[in-house]
């Protein structure tokens, strides 16, 4: 019997105290965990997927307790599995009363495309949060939301909320090509204004997003109380550089390489003028201006050839299953 | 066994405990000692004096009747061996490996004075080895009080603070911020010389006998607050420990390759990262790592980097693959245990003493390239007592090393204190809390610890966990008052 079962048993009443806490019991990791049992245990399992394209999944995951905390701007740390590693994303939404939240990832890496694997039902063996400072939302006036690819997910509840806090908000989401965008729609109802680019030109103004940033920054001039850009770090580089001349307020939500997450390993820190600063406690917003690009860029392209050994070894792994898979029909 | 006489005790020689050989061990991960037979552990318990007043337990944080345990131990009564340990210390196994035995119980060793002390250590890990084989002496839980306590992280203080108080009778929660439980015991202490399995068996089987809850994955301060935890528990112990990594200010410290000992570990320890790529998180060596400073964590760093080399290099001695420790104090004031150092000096660390980097030099790509570095000298003492450090004008030098581990220190992670109104805090950041009790300066918080203390040791953390557990006991059941 495995560990887990033994102590169900063992807590008997307990396990329904467990469940006031709404988290899964700890005991899990020290066995190899029966994942029924665990689910039964309840948390962190898959509740929906969504593939919005080929490399980029939506998935609604059970974490109640992160969901009563987590607001707009912060973020999470999942973990698949023992093996796995602690992978940071940011929290896209959130819903208090069904005890939900949902992350919308990117397939870049090995534990990304992993994950992309993952069924309605499975589980996550960790996901702890809402991690980071949330966004200071406040009523600026006119401001502007940018996404860029993935980025789009994390600034819909950013847009959102300050929409609700009544400022006048134009959003600019744009990817690489078509297939790349997401949530238009859900980032249409929360903008007063909305511009989707494509640098392909296969949908939308064919443009980096940085082009209609200046347009607007140099028709409204003054008009811009603040922006935020969430997207590739070096779309968010180039954002920094379009605004900075018009000298407003930019602010960008980091996704350094992190362990932790809470402060403890600064693997994610980062240069500012004001020194180095953690990106998990001191962010994951920083102000756009006031950060070292070049450092950063350079810094998350530290574990590279890792991550290209990572991803050889998994294609390898997915092709011999499949081929085993064909041999057993 | 006959009786000996007190003369031919005298003569028995110290035991010597069985290690890997060094040429073998920079080669594994697997444990370095690797701990006392029986039949060592019998002779070893023949050489104890059994003396009246013993000092032995004047030494010991946790006050474990030492010559007792050792008695059981020479007459072959494992059990009552075990049982007299754990009446103290709910981690023996634990102890016996990282307690710093040589300045606390085995200093005060009477046998000290003249030759060597008895291996008291070596004895208690024996004890809490068979103790984890056999499970001989189940500690139970105590009659329900229907108190509920929150005890928050799951290190030595904590661990040691929720035992106690199960024991006591009382409903124990552990909230734990990473997704195993354990603190700096899993994170920064090596397998080589902790082994995983032997934390995870000490708090498993402590935590199934006294039906402690273990709550991982809740960062108290984010996904709950203290002030939460306040309204749902009777008392609250804080053992955070020291989690905050400390950077030297230097210019460049943001370069590829420079990090926190506390991230080095983690990547290695927690995560597995010497197991890369079959455990998803990779981790870097350089072919000339340095790592400045001369504690504990910088010797784990120093030996994890070696074995991380030579596991690349198929241990080929001719990889030209260094370690420095770079320490800008001198031999004498090297806060590391002795065997620690020795440990290291026996695996090839090369030691940099009287040098202190001034500059962390990159490349154009943003990686390590080198140090500059200082020599220094010794002046007058400073605050700790030690002498303190000088630069010697006009003595910089660049030193070749593509990787940098900062081992500086650590300070308490700030987090937990979100939403805590009325804990006061040093300037330092360590929570503010009286000695003897643990008591903080908010109306039922107790805290212990290197959350108290600043980075210590493991056992002065179980010390301060089991006084804060007796003064929360004395205030639950009415007692004592706040």
């Amino acid at each position: 019997m495995d560990v887990l079962h033994q102590v169900a048993v063992h807590f008997g009443s307990g396990v329904l105290k467990i469940a006031q806490y709404r988290t899964r019991e700890t005991y899990g990791h020290f066995g190899k965990a029966d994942s029924v049992l665990e689910r039964k245990l309840g948390m962190y399992s898959i509740l929906e997927k969504k593939v919005l394209s080929d490399v980029t999944k939506l998935m609604v995951v059970e974490a109640p307790q992160i969901a009563r905390k987590a607001r707009a701007g912060q973020f999470i740390i999942v973990l698949m599995h023992d093996k796995g590693e602690r992978i940071p994303l940011t929290i896209a939404d959130y819903d208090r009363q069904a005890g939900t939240i949902t992350m919308i990832f990117q397939e870049v890496g090995k534990s990304t495309m992993q994950m992309g694997t993952m069924q309605v039902g499975d589980g996550f063996k960790t996901i702890v949060g809402p991690l980071g400072h949330p966004t200071e939302i406040e009523k600026y006036g006119k401001v502007i939301c940018v996404g860029g690819g993935v980025g789009i997910a994390p600034v819909y509840p950013i847009a959102r909320e300050l929409k609700e806090a009544g400022n006048y908000v134009i959003s600019i989401i744009g990817a690489r090509t078509k297939a790349l965008l997401l949530w238009e729609d859900k980032m249409r109802a929360v903008s007063d204004e909305l511009i989707v680019t494509t640098d392909d030109g296969s949908y939308g103004r064919k443009d980096l997003v940085t082009v209609p940033i200046k347009e607007i920054l140099e028709s409204q001039p003054g008009r811009i109380a603040r922006i935020w850009a969430i997207g590739p770090a070096i779309m968010m580089k180039f954002v920094a550089a379009t605004t900075k001349p018009f000298n407003v307020p930019t602010i960008v939500s980091l996704n350094t390489i992190m362990v932790d997450g809470t402060g403890m390993c600064g693997g994610c820190r980062v240069l500012t003028d004001e020194g180095a600063r953690f990106v998990c406690v001191d962010g994951p917003e920083f102000d756009a201006h006031r950060v070292d690009w070049n450092s950063l860029l350079s810094r998350m392209a530290f574990y590279r050839a890792e991550e290209l050994q990572a991803v050889e070894r998994w294609r390898h792994e997915c092709k011999l299953a499949g081929a085993v898979a064909k041999g057993v029909e | 066994m006959a009786e000996l006489t007190k003369k031919e005790r005298m003569k028995i020689p110290r035991q010597d405990m069985p290690v890997q050989e060094a040429k073998d061990r920079v080669q594994n991960f697997n444990e370095v000692a690797l701990g006392f037979t029986l039949e060592l552990a019998r002779k070893e318990a023949e050489r104890c004096l059994q003396c009246k007043e013993p000092k032995c337990m004047e030494g010991c944080p946790v006050e474990v009747a030492i010559p007792e345990f050792i008695e059981a131990v020479r007459s072959g009564d494992m059990a009552k061996a075990a049982r007299i340990m754990k009446d103290k210390n709910n981690l023996p196994a634990i102890c016996g490996r990282v307690c710093p035995q040589e300045v606390q119980c085995e200093a005060r060793c009477i046998l000290s004075k003249k030759g060597e002390p008895v291996a008291i250590g070596r004895i208690e890990r024996f004890v809490g080895d068979f103790e984890l084989e056999c499970s001989s002496c189940q500690v139970g839980r105590g009659e329900s009080t229907g108190k509920k306590v929150a005890v928050v992280g799951s290190g030595p203080a904590s661990l040691t603070c929720a035992v106690d108080l199960a024991r006591m009778g009382h409903d124990v929660t552990i909230f734990e911020s990473l997704h195993t439980p354990g603190g700096v015991l899993v994170y920064g202490i090596p397998e080589f010389r902790l082994p995983k399995a032997v934390i995870r068996a000490e708090i498993e089987t402590a935590a199934k006998a006294l039906a402690i809850r273990i709550l991982t994955d809740h960062v108290i301060g984010r996904t709950l607050t203290i002030d939460e935890l306040a309204a749902e528990h009777d008392a609250i112990f804080l053992g955070t420990g020291a989690g905050l990594p400390m950077f030297m200010r230097i210019p460049g410290i943001n370069y590829n390759g420079v990090m926190s000992a506390n991230e080095f570990l983690t990547r290695v320890n927690l995560m597995r990262g010497y197991q890369f790529p079959e455990f998803d998180t990779p981790v870097k060596v350089g072919k000339k790592v340095a790592v400045i400073g001369a504690g504990n964590v910088a010797m784990d760093s120093a030996r994890c980097s070696l074995r991380l080399q030579s596991l690349r290099s198929g241990g080929n001695e001719a990889s030209g693959d260094e370690v420095h420790i770079v320490y800008r104090r001198s031999p004498a004031e090297v806060p590391a245990r002795l065997e620690e150092v020795h440990h290291a000096e026996e695996e090839g660390v090369i030691f940099d003493f009287l040098t202190n980097p001034v500059e962390i030099l990159g490349d154009d790509k943003g990686a390590v390239r080198g140090m500059r570095c200082i020599r220094m000298e010794l002046g007058d003492p400073d605050e700790s007592g030690r002498r303190s450090p000088v630069p010697i004008q006009g003595s910089e030098f660049e030193m070749e090393v593509d990787q940098v581990i900062m081992a500086l220190g650590t300070s308490p992670n700030p987090l937990v204190f979100i939403n805590a109104d009325g804990l006061e805090r040093s300037r330092h950041g360590t929570v503010i809390a009286n000695q003897d009790t643990g008591r903080t300066t908010m109306k039922g918080v107790w805290a212990g610890g290197d959350v108290v203390t600043g980075a210590a040791t493991v056992i002065s953390a179980m010390g301060a966990g089991k006084r804060a557990a007796a003064d929360i006991d004395c205030y639950l059941k009415g007692e004592l008052g706040w």
